[in-house]
């Protein structure tokens, strides 16, 4: 395959992924926290909850008229950009997302309505009910589409049928209850809730700088950080389960995290580093210019052990036979022997010759884990982009440690002091939104550009699961692509920032 | 009991008092005809689905695409 082509086929669902999670974040918490507020009218019954409530219902609702339907473009992406790989996933891609379509997304879009014209048309409660149910109803429609990724980073509950050349799914529950999918879903849609905290706080931050509509921001203030406070503490947690399953499911990935090339036990994590640029598998060099490291870390957040043994990239390229660790050259004839055996069966399903299909599957069955290697020309195309997905995930997590501690502090001084007067303070939340994007944006960074070159882990590499298409095609959708998101990212901000220049006295 | 006029006329009514959702309303669909028209007709006119009827074929295709790469 053109690798000219595949690049393009992969920044063109590249460019479509990061603009739709652009707005996706926004969407998953402020509807919880639009709930929240509208839990607090219906409690107190003050008319002041719901003002407020009306005001970030209506952000709430243009971030979702704007993002909604960009996901689709991915959908036609795979068909006609990854023809090979919409085939081979089968219906385990498909069943969640067309579950997503029909249960979650309708579910939204019904209640969607209710919440919006139903006030003082439906009861209260069942009013409060839709904006509940509108707010899991996004987080359902996520649950599915993390799934599908899920199980494109760690796949199982199926099995290769060479008949069909599809993936057929044989448990269901294996697919959505994958400890890799649970922990992928758990941490995305907090990192959401964390985004629209950030939202909140800086909102309301900007409103307090202005001096104007001062008890409406202090106290959104108050439920957006307390909500932030909370979800990034889980963010945390979640995170950590992440790190975890990474490092069992995908380690290649967690050494690249860290710029690990030498595997070692009691491995410490690298807080702050420069990568070495001139550092490469075979030669000697440092691996940083410069580092500062928490010892024992990488060992306890990967295997939950301060003496395990974390392989580095060395390891999982060549190989460690002390540690028991595989290396990629072997794999590669592993998946060779699966792809010959695959091609031998249906040669022999050809002629019918049934005792030749069954030798056949046999091998092809024992040594599918290893597939895509056999795709692969050398051990280090293993690797994936090392300095990208170390720096990315630096970033998120700095940035992560960042919303954690801004929250403590708009709530310490929201609730002992007089946050008006600590306008740095403000600042700072204010210009925490844009940094929310990029923490977001960087965390699926890791997670995408740290599985290369795998489309589906070890079973089928990009390169394979690309369509044979002119790149020129490619280059043209792609630019077509950059031109519409880009649009609809200036109307998001544009309408959004007069609908908060207008303020909480404004309609919807 | 909700009858389908009352259904109606919630929609009406809601729709006739938006503000600010009447600019989304149009954003929105001018998105879904970008989308659903012109890309998907347009753009991704091609896809394993469009270009190959049967089960068979398509398999086929996709198994000359995996072998011997």
């Amino acid at each position: 395959m053109e690798e000219h082509l595949v690049d393009w086929s992969r920044a063109q669902f590249a460019l479509t992924a990061m603009y739709h999670w652009l707005f996706v974040p926004l969407t998953l918490g402020l509807g919880f926290i639009v709930a929240i507020m509208e839990s607090i009218y219906v409690k107190t019954g003050s008319e002041f909850w719901k003002k407020t409530t009306k005001f970030w219902m209506t952000l709430f609702a243009i971030n979702f008229a704007i993002g909604v339907a960009t996901g689709i473009i991915m959908e036609f992406e795979f068909g006609t950009d990854w023809a090979n790989y919409s085939w081979f996933v089968g219906d385990i891609f498909g069943a969640p997302l067309a579950i997503e379509g029909i249960l979650a997304f309708f579910m939204e879009s019904t209640f969607f309505a209710v919440m919006f014209f139903g006030w003082n048309k439906v009861d209260k409660n069942f009013h409060l009910l839709s904006t509940w149910l509108v707010a899991i109803g996004s987080n359902l429609s996520a649950l599915w589409i993390l799934v599908a990724n899920g199980w494109m980073q760690y796949p199982v509950g199926m099995t290769f049928n060479p008949d069909t050349v599809r993936n057929e799914m044989f448990n269901f529950w294996d697919v959505l209850l994958s400890p890799v999918a649970v922990s992928k879903f758990l941490h995305t849609i907090a990192s959401g809730y964390v985004m629209a905290s950030l939202f909140v706080v800086g909102v309301s931050a900007w409103y307090l700088l202005k001096k104007r509509d001062v008890i409406f921001a202090k106290n959104s203030m108050l439920v957006g950080a307390t909500f932030g406070l909370i979800t990034a503490l889980f963010l945390t947690l979640s995170g950590d389960e992440s790190a975890h399953q990474v490092a069992l499911k995908q380690p290649v990935k967690l050494a690249a995290m860290e710029g690990l090339y030498e595997g070692r036990t009691e491995a410490g994590i690298v807080g702050i580093g420069i990568l070495n640029p001139k550092k490469t598998l075979l030669n000697n060099e440092k691996e940083f210019l410069f580092e500062l490291e928490a010892p024992y870390a990488l060992s306890l957040l990967g295997y939950h052990d301060i003496h395990a043994y974390v392989p580095g990239l060395k390891d999982l390229v060549f190989g460690n036979e002390e540690r028991g660790i595989m290396g990629a050259q072997v794999k590669i004839e592993k998946g060779k022997i699966a792809i010959e055996a695959f091609e031998a069966y249906k040669d022999a399903y050809e002629i019918k010759d049934i005792e030749k299909m069954a030798l056949n599957k046999v091998i092809m069955d024992e040594n599918m884990k290893y597939f895509g290697y056999g795709y692969l020309k050398n051990p280090e195309q293993i690797l994936p982009p090392i300095a990208t997905t170390f720096y990315a995930f630096h970033i998120m997590v700095a940035l992560g440690g960042w919303f954690l501690t801004l929250f403590i502090i708009v709530l310490f001084l929201l609730t002992k002091k007089d946050i008006e007067k600590f306008r740095f303070v403000l600042w700072a939340a204010v210009w925490s939104i844009p940094l929310g994007y990029i923490a977001g944006e960087a965390g699926w960074v890791v997670a995408e550009v740290g599985r290369q070159p795998w489309a589906i882990q070890d079973l089928m590499p990009v390169g394979v699961a690309a369509t044979h298409i002119a790149t020129t095609n490619v280059m043209i959708s792609f630019g077509l692509f950059a031109v519409l998101f880009t649009t609809l990212l200036i109307a998001e901000i544009k309408i959004m920032t007069t609908q908060i220049k207008i303020g909480p006295d404004g309609g919807h | 009991m909700i009858s389908l006029k009352n259904l109606f006329i919630f929609y009406l009514d809601g729709f006739q008092n938006m503000k600010i959702g009447k600019s989304l309303w149009k954003i929105i669909i001018v998105k879904l005809l970008i989308i659903l028209i012109f890309l998907n007709y347009f753009v991704y006119d091609k896809s394993i689905k469009t270009e190959f009827k049967t089960a068979d074929e398509k398999s086929n295709f996709v198994y000359e695409n995996l072998k011997g790469k």
